[in-house]
């Protein structure tokens, strides 16, 4: 049964008013560009997105934050976008900051059917506030729940008509979680292969987490801090 | 490069041990990666996801797919590796990386340390820093002594939201070295011609000195 969408309009139609969203990437690596850019033309509001990041002005989710279609953020690092800045001092946006490493496993757990785990990241800092404390081994630990998407958006290097997915190099980062913490998950790909074409050994995403599977043209991937060796 | 950057750096990579896995902060901490001898066989861990950061990129490498922690473009050495978030978090809770350095704005005298946030300013966000100082073995912080009104960054108790409770277990300034032991802070080192009563003059947090320096001191 073929995944394969041609449209990105009608997938992200897909995405209601005041869902949550769990978006892949780190910085602007590996961020599902295409889909992203189609949610910002379609307008859906009120989305709470969980992402590491939250893009630049002009690009990724600042599309989105520019557009005021997100009502709350849940990332770990948020200081590349001004817009962000703004619309948080104002108190248009919501904010939730979760440290990197509890993100990953919170959206990791939402994906694996896991409702909580208890981790010392965060003991005595402000992230621990009002959250359920527990010595577990001798050492003081947090109770962090997890977060399932209403629908994810992830993007990946090639994928076959049933789903399979391989991500290229440190574009992976969190679209493997994101695609499996998706109730609805739209996946992007640089390049659709022939179903059997990808070695069942080197699948990253298997095909059941993916609903829709779109092909992408002409990748913009922008570089956040081009650094070159120096001459 | 100020010099008492270029100091701190030039201590901090001895820490650096042959055949040992390396978490390296952002800002400073990742120039500690330009001056680690090449006979050392370090593999640096960046938490994005890749294991063996290899040197920058020549113009016609670079890969937008390919970045460390600080969105810059990198390459991948030898024998490296790509894996997701959630497993790169797990090697560092799991305590599968040697050595963490990582850049501070305070150290209390129990190896508190705060690095992420000052009320007041506009919050960027902890990133992989909590992680980080909870999971690597050893975790190394570099800063230069004082702020830029003199006083000092090391602190009885931290006035900033803390990164991490009692995680810091060796903090290398421009002036000194200290470990954070169970019988408190110890001062190990003085560097760049400090001695211990300039130490003790920019350090508001109260710590011992380790014999070999007294010794060294009195000679």
């Amino acid at each position: 049964m073929t995944k394969v969408q041609t449209s990105f309009e009608e997938s992200v139609a897909r995405i209601q008013d005041g869902d949550t969203l769990i978006v892949g990437g780190f910085g602007l690596c590996g961020i599902p560009e295409k889909a992203i850019q189609a949610l910002a033309e379609k307008g859906t509001k009120n989305l709470t997105v969980v992402s590491n990041n939250c893009g630049v002005n002009d690009w990724g989710l600042g599309l989105l934050l520019e557009n005021k279609q997100i009502k709350k953020m849940v990332a770990s690092y948020v200081g590349e976008n001004k817009i962000f800045e703004e619309q948080y001092l104002s108190g248009e946006l919501e904010v939730e900051l979760v440290p990197q490493g509890t993100l990953a496993e919170r959206i990791r757990a939402g994906g694996a059917g896991i409702p909580g785990f208890y981790t010392p990241t965060g003991v005595g800092t402000p992230i621990a506030e009002g959250k359920e404390h527990k010595v577990i081994g001798g050492r003081q630990c947090i109770l962090e729940e997890a977060i399932q998407g209403d629908a994810a958006l992830v993007k990946a290097w090639k994928g076959d008509a049933y789903g399979n997915l391989i991500y290229q190099k440190t574009a992976r980062n969190f679209n493997p979680l994101a695609a499996a913490a998706g109730k609805f998950t739209i996946a992007e790909v640089e390049e659709l292969v022939g179903v059997g074409e990808l070695d069942p050994d080197f699948i990253h995403t298997p095909s059941l987490y993916v609903q829709h599977l779109l092909v992408g043209t002409s990748y913009e991937k922008r570089i956040e801090r081009k650094t070159v060796q120096q001459a | 490069m100020s010099s008492q950057r270029e100091n701190i750096i030039q201590r901090a990579v001895q820490e650096v041990e042959n055949g040992t896995i390396v978490n390296l902060g952002i800002g400073m901490p990742t120039m500690i990666a330009n001056y680690i001898p090449a006979e050392k066989n370090i593999f640096l861990h960046s938490e994005n996801g890749l294991l063996g950061i290899g040197p920058y990129p020549g113009e016609e490498d670079v890969d937008a797919d390919l970045i460390n922690a600080g969105k810059e473009t990198v390459t991948v050495k030898q024998g490296g590796s790509f894996f997701d978030n959630a497993e790169s978090f797990a090697m560092i809770r799991g305590g599968h990386i040697d050595l963490a350095i990582l850049g501070g704005m305070e150290v209390s005298s129990q190896g508190d340390l705060a690095n992420w946030m000052i009320p007041g300013k506009m919050v960027k966000g902890m990133g992989g820093a909590m992680d980080i100082v909870q999971g690597a073995q050893k975790v190394v912080i570099i800063m230069t002594h004082t702020n830029k009104n003199g006083e000092s960054k090391i602190r009885k108790a931290c006035a900033l939201p803390l990164t991490g409770e009692k995680v810091v277990d060796r903090l290398i300034t421009d002036m000194a070295v200290f470990d954070f032991t169970p019988s408190g802070m110890v001062l190990r080192e003085v560097l760049n011609g400090a001695d211990v009563k300039t130490v003790e003059q920019y350090t508001e947090a109260p710590f011992t000195i380790d014999e070999a320096l007294v010794d060294r001191e009195a000679k």
